[in-house]
């Protein structure tokens, strides 16, 4: 197999907060074009780490490249590279779904006559053109999710950053948010993503898992399986959280 | 009976919140109420704590009525609200303490009961309840909970946000406290805690679809449920399957995709198509459906061939 470009490389990644080491010592890549699932339980580590490699939080050490560039010395050129989605926040609720796409895009530094012909692409996709006007408050759960992935991609980063992004949708809903997830890598987006359901973790290419603030576990979903002898990914999770 | 919701139903402005559910729980039973947010399962415990009063039917818990015997009923229940009602500006102990006399109890009274939930915090109990991880949190709000030795506890999605081994764990306490001949109803958005229920309620926008016996779980369409694996993944057969002609329904589901057809018929025609794909790797089998296919295959039967993403507030 061809070697993959590695879109995100942390060697020997340490945060301490005071006398407690939230990252110790993580060493891993993620490829271009990859889903790459970040599990772990509460309190293992994995939004301090993610919030480094977004460039919004410096590493006590450790040497690490998102897209190319030093999270050090090159936090904003990081930020205009990534997209970020959040259960907990991403849109707006007092603002239209179309003010939303506008805010968003404007923030990402794209032009008025990019942002009237993609938001006219992506309302259409997503069959939301009829409720351009109204305000996210006012339409669905699952709708607001979906918007919201699509906002975060919208400026067609090279990473895009999920962090629990499918709560409290029925099971449908929540498929339909994997599919877009899949499309979204046949676009070349590389995708980095974390989840408590744990039968999503099979729909990523590969998966680390965080126990303690160190990465025990690290394959495809497959290999895992197979390595601590589980049928799904829950067991797998079980075994290593637990031990 | 421990519980009976008899035709409930309740309107915010223009929106019907619930409308007529209906059902009924066992004594010493543990009872799963299972849906998306926004389904009105919030809005159902909160009557069945006496803090909302429906625009019709009845909620009789232990045979006293929420809104005429209000009082009755907040002694004879333990409430955890899906944000947990804890004082956070207050310790660990120091909210154990405040709930045990609010229920005219102490901490040492009924102590055996929530033994196994606080020893697990209990080396933190000088903390301010603020200063807690998510997990300790949910098991302190149980042991408040629970200090009152209540006849039903009522639990709306503790386990939401949490990993899955604090998951696993909160229901190992669950199944503990069922054995002290408490009864339970506790809501969930995880499909897999369903089977941990001795009946799940399956509940989406204010109507209950039905109750199941998660232990005998079938298509509640009738239809027979199909997977396939591939060694390469499934995702790349995901649209050819949707593609074929018998294909009624297929979904990506872990490692596998879960497939329904038209007619059950067609099994042997589809399987023969897929030999021809030339994955020696694809397995393509008939399947017992879980809970969750079954709460997929009523929101099919509702809302056609979309997805069901709500309705317009």
């Amino acid at each position: 197999m061809e070697a993959r470009e590695h879109i995100i490389e942390v060697k020997d990644m340490v945060k301490k907060f005071g006398s407690f080491t939230a990252n110790d010592h993580l060493s891993f890549h993620v490829e271009r074009g990859e889903i790459f699932g970040f599990l772990g339980a509460n309190g293992a580590g994995k939004t301090t780490a993610m919030r480094i490699l977004c460039g919004l939080s410096y590493p006590t050490s450790g040497e690490i490249r998102v897209v190319g560039h030093d999270v050090y010395r090159e936090r904003e050129r990081i930020k205009r590279k990534i997209g970020y989605m959040s259960q907990k926040f991403s849109l707006y609720e007092d603002l239209t779904v179309s003010e939303n796409i506008h805010l968003y895009a404007g923030i990402y530094g794209l032009g008025r006559k990019q942002i009237a012909v993609r938001e006219e692409q992506l309302l259409e996709r997503l069959g939301l053109a009829h409720v351009r006007n109204r305000l996210i408050r006012e339409i669905p759960l699952g709708w607001k999710q979906k918007l919201a992935f699509s906002v975060a991609i919208f400026h067609q980063p090279a990473i895009v950053f999920l962090d629990e992004p499918t709560g409290g949708v029925d099971p449908i809903t929540r498929r339909q948010f994997w599919e877009m997830i899949h499309d979204a890598t046949d676009e070349g987006i590389t995708v980095f993503v974390t989840t408590h359901y744990m039968d999503e973790a099979e729909y990523c290419d590969r998966v680390s898992i965080m126990v303690d603030g160190r990465i025990d576990a690290l394959d495809t979903p497959a290999a895992l399986k197979q390595q601590y002898e589980s049928v799904n990914m829950n067991e797998v999770f079980l075994k290593l959280a637990r031990s | 009976m421990s519980l009976i919701i008899d035709h409930i139903d309740l309107s915010f402005d223009t929106v019907q919140a619930l409308r007529q559910v209906d059902f009924e729980v066992q004594d010493g039973e543990l009872f799963g109420l299972i849906g998306p947010d926004g389904a009105g399962k919030s809005t159902l415990f909160r009557i069945m704590a006496s803090l909302l009063v429906p625009d019709g039917g009845r909620c009789l818990m232990h045979g006293h009525d929420v809104v005429n015997e209000y009082r009755e009923v907040r002694k004879i229940i333990g409430y955890m609200p899906g944000r947990f009602s804890l004082y956070m500006d207050l310790s660990v102990e120091e909210n154990l303490a405040f709930y045990a006399r609010v229920f005219g109890t102490t901490v040492e009274e009924n102590y055996d009961l929530i033994r196994d939930v606080y020893e697990q915090i209990a080396p933190f109990k000088k903390r301010l309840a603020g200063k807690l991880s998510g997990g300790m949190k949910q098991k302190l709000a149980l042991s408040c909970a629970l200090i009152h030795r209540p006849e039903i506890l009522i639990l709306d999605e503790p386990t939401t946000g949490v990993d899955a081994v604090s998951r696993r764990e909160f229901w190992d306490m669950l199944k503990k406290i069922q054995k002290e001949g408490i009864t339970i109803v506790v809501s969930t958005p995880y499909m897999d805690e369903a089977e941990m229920c001795d009946r799940v309620a399956l509940i989406q926008k204010g109507r209950l679809l039905e109750i199941t016996d998660p232990s005998v779980p079938s298509r509640s369409d009738g239809t027979a449920l199909f997977s396939l694996r591939s060694h390469k993944g499934v995702y790349a057969y995901l649209e050819k399957v949707r593609n074929l002609e018998a294909c009624k329904h297929a979904w990506l589901f872990g490692d596998q995709l879960h497939v329904t057809l038209q007619s059950e018929r067609d099994a042997d025609h589809v399987k023969s198509i897929i030999d021809g794909w030339g994955d020696p790797t694809l397995e393509w089998e008939r399947i017992i459906p879980s809970i969750e296919d079954r709460f997929m295959g009523l929101i099919e039967q509702e809302s056609g061939e979309q997805g069901i993403n709500g309705e317009i507030v």
